[in-house]
């Protein structure tokens, strides 16, 4: 009771004049994070971390026990994609830390921004190999936007709360801190401060030019041919409404990345869908053939450009883009536009002029039409289950309106074509790593920050496999999701590869999985088999009607290639396309 | 320490360019800047690093050969460091650049005042003599020490380390004096 007295003290002495209370480190960790507002963690113990779970009880913050800490890392991660707040995980000394290491490369690459909180063997050991010391600030420096190695309970709170700041601020990302035993248990004073915590150094001011705005708005106004690329900076930045704005005003059509869709409604019809390696062929060809992009919160990844010398030769770029590491890097800017997007996009609305391209718009419709004859759903399915086709049901079913958390694979980019994203943070997908095992964990940290909404994990029989053990953690937290297990038999995309490209050999890809309706059922969540078309719908609704977990397993055709496809650094307009209606139906049995 | 990376748009001119760099004093740092040339493959000439007038605060000097390009993208990078506290590339502004030497040459006593001749033209000391050799210490721009080694390998040099550079801008102003301003931290 004299604690909580205490504690309750030091909550209200936000003034200098109020005495400090005297708190372990543990309880210091736990009394930041409430003021920080978390309201979840995801971890698992261990003897380096014991004091800080020693204190949890106290805390009023819920502790998700994982099964493996990478998906401690995944649930934290989707929990912030979901939220838009910080997520945080804990895991203990060595081979704990070590398991966190993919979820936070993860997190790194997609702009999540994450606190990992890793016990550490007392700093009186520290060097001496003692057990289960690992370097993890020296492992994790390339793939942490910032790390911290506490050794001093005096330095918790501020290290803490500096790992906040740099984790949300400007392009937001993971940050490590790392707590030897000794400060987690070492009393000291603790005063909390209201003051909002600066950084170190001076960053230079990213102030837009008169300039600036003047020269895109006149590229923009001069362009006959234009496309707006819409990327992740857009749904990081809470900007969709202004580029909703800015889109309709310019009347100029746009395209999504994967990590971007969402942030346009894909039923607008200036949306275009998804550029790059499995964008639709008539984005890649508006892409080749225009002659101004205006690049939103995206950095032109690989993936997205294919080889770089020709592409999109014949267009200019605006980058919009919050991080300046990111300019003409790839892809050489004629203008670029620093620091929020949000702010970047409202300077520009007034100076632009409105537009209609219905040229342009007509030609991009006429390479629509062209694809639209080769479209997966015109194909009957003649009594075969095809992946793509459960996709589009899943999305017609549940009115495009659930939150969808995609593995990595095929499933993972025919969901990116026929499951269309109306708002922002309806799709969760491990896009710059491309995580196999993100889409589970994934899906019950975003449950976390999304209690009353629909959501549904799209994953393959082989990345379900590799964090599959969470299944478990559902039961114990007793949530609620519906799982869409993409069943080929293979490690599709892999074998899609091998396919197209090493001769038809498919080594390493076939999959044997176990049972995993009697998986699902030995872990007390409901499950079922769909080996038809017919029986989508009802398997559909009997998962939604599942009090707890239900998990559907679609056995889908194993040799189902996704299209279009560019082939790794080949010309984006070089794809490979499926084959049109006609040519199918003569393979037909 | 370098390879050219295959994304970096190199179209403009790469010269050696200057930067001053200062970081927060605390362990890791030069991990983190070291680990950001080698992550992204940027030409490293020469990096040193020191204390500075301020507390807690160094100083890195780092000579780089890139196109302005990569350069704003080095300075940009170098601003996701949290520990990065203030980036100047003062390669066109004007400052003072130095570099120090010992070069330990292969001297009998019959070639022994011709390089003391090459020594005292480009203001060497001579801080070490033996039977068979003698060293020299030279401060200088850069391109300085390589005219002096230059003329002095073909009597064979022995042993040699070169500091690298560190420069400082001209006149009253100090580099990094300015206060923060109202960018985006750490973006
Ligand atoms: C952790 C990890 N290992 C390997 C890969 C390489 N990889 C990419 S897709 C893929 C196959 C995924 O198979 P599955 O989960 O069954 O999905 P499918 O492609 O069949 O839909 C593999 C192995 C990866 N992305 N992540
Ligand atoms: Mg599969």
């Amino acid at each position: 009771m004299e604690q909580i007295a205490e504690k309750q003290e030091a909550r209200r002495g936000t003034s200098p004049q109020s005495t400090p209370v005297r708190m372990s480190g543990a309880q210091i960790l736990w009394e930041v994070l409430e003021r920080e507002g978390v309201e979840v963690v995801f971890g698992y113990p261990g003897g380096a971390i014991m004091p800080v779970y020693d204190a949890l009880p106290a805390s009023p913050i819920h502790h998700v026990l994982v099964r493996h800490e990478q998906g401690a890392a995944h649930m934290a991660d989707g929990y912030a994609r979901a939220s838009g707040k910080v997520g945080v995980c804990v895991a203990t000394s060595g081979p704990g830390a070590t398991n966190l290491v993919t979820g936070i490369a993860t997190a790194m690459l997609d702009s999540v921004p994450l606190v990992c909180i890793t016990g550490q063997v007392s700093s009186t050991l520290l060097g001496s190999d003692a057990f289960q010391e690992i370097d993890i600030t020296g492992i994790t420096l390339p793939i942490t936007k910032h790390n911290y190695l506490v050794t001093r309970a005096e330095d918790l709170a501020h290290s803490i709360r500096e790992a906040f700041e740099v984790a949300r601020s400007g392009r937001p990302g993971p940050v490590l801190v790392d707590i030897t035993k000794d400060a987690q248990q070492a009393t000291v004073p603790f005063r909390w401060s209201d003051e909002p915590v600066r950084l170190p150094g001076v960053r230079p001011a990213r102030r837009l030019t008169h300039e600036q705005i003047e020269r895109a708005a006149s590229l923009i106004n001069q362009a006959k041919r234009p496309l707006i690329f819409c990327g992740h900076g857009v749904i990081k930045a809470g900007a969709s409404e202004l580029l909703l704005r800015f889109a309709e005003k310019t009347g100029i059509p746009v395209a999504s990345t994967l990590l971007g869709l969402g942030a346009f409604p894909a039923s607008h019809e200036l949306s275009l869908g998804m550029m790059g390696m499995h964008g639709e062929a008539w984005v890649n060809h508006a892409v080749q053939e225009s002659d101004l992009l205006v690049a939103v919160g995206m950095r032109f990844d690989d993936r997205v450009t294919g080889n770089l010398k020709n592409y999109a030769t014949a267009a200019r770029k605006i980058h919009l883009e919050v991080d300046p590491a990111e300019v003409n890097k790839n892809v050489k800017a004629d203008v670029a536009m620093l620091g929020d997007l949000g702010r970047s996009l409202e300077r520009l609305l007034p100076a632009v002029a409105q537009r209609e391209h219905q040229d342009w718009r007509a030609r991009i419709r006429a390479l629509r039409e062209d694809s639209a004859s080769r479209d997966v759903q015109g194909i009957p399915h003649q009594g075969r289950l095809r992946a793509p086709h459960v996709l589009h049901d899943l999305w017609r079913l549940t009115r495009g309106e659930a939150l969808v958390v995609t593995d990595v694979g095929q499933h993972q980019m025919w969901e990116a074509q026929y499951y269309r994203h109306e708002r922002p943070r309806s799709l969760l997908t491990s896009g710059g790593l491309g995580t196999m095992g993100f889409a589970l964990p994934a899906a019950i940290g975003a449950r976390f920050a999304r209690p009353d909404e629909e959501i549904w994990v799209v994953v393959g029989d082989g990345g379900f496999q590799m964090t599959a053990c969470e299944l478990i953690t559902c039961a114990q937290e007793g949530i609620k999701l519906n799982v869409a297990l993409i069943n080929n038999g293979y490690l599709g995309m892999v074998r899609q590869w091998q396919e197209f490209f090493y001769g038809g050999r498919y080594v390493a890809t076939p999959l044997k999985s176990p049972d995993f309706v009697k998986l699902a059922e030995a872990h007390g969540l409901t499950a079922m088999r769909v080996t038809t078309r017919e029986q989508v719908a009802s398997a559909v609704d009997a998962a939604r009607k599942a009090p707890g977990t239900a998990v559907i397993e679609f056995c889908v055709e194993g040799e189902e290639a996704v299209y279009p496809m560019v082939p790794a650094n080949a010309d984006l307009h070089a794809m490979i396309r499926r084959p049109s209606r006609i040519e199918e139906s003569i393979h037909e049995p | 320490m370098s390879h050219d990376s295959a994304f970096a748009p190199s179209i403009g001119r790469r010269i050696a360019r200057t930067f001053i760099v200062y970081v927060q004093d605390r362990p890791g740092t030069l991990n983190r800047v070291v680990s950001l040339f080698r992550r992204r493959g940027f030409n490293i000439d020469s990096l040193t690093v020191g204390r500075t007038e301020r507390e807690g605060v160094s100083r890195i000097t780092l000579v780089v050969q890139s196109d302005e390009d990569t350069a704003r993208r080095l300075e940009a990078n170098f601003y996701k460091l949290v520990n990065v506290l203030e980036v100047h590339d003062v390669t066109h502004a004007p400052s003072v650049s130095r570099e120090m030497a010992f070069i330990k040459v292969r001297a009998g006593a019959e070639r022994r005042g011709e390089i003391l001749q090459l020594c005292e033209t480009f203001r060497a000391r001579v801080v070490d003599v033996a039977p068979e050799s003698l060293t020299a210490e030279i401060t200088g721009t850069s391109e300085k020490l390589d005219g002096l080694i230059e003329l002095l390998r073909p009597f064979g040099i022995l042993e040699m380390v070169r500091t690298g550079a560190v420069a400082m801008a001209r006149g009253t102003a100090a580099q990094g004096s300015g206060g923060p301003s109202e960018g985006d931290l750490a973006a």
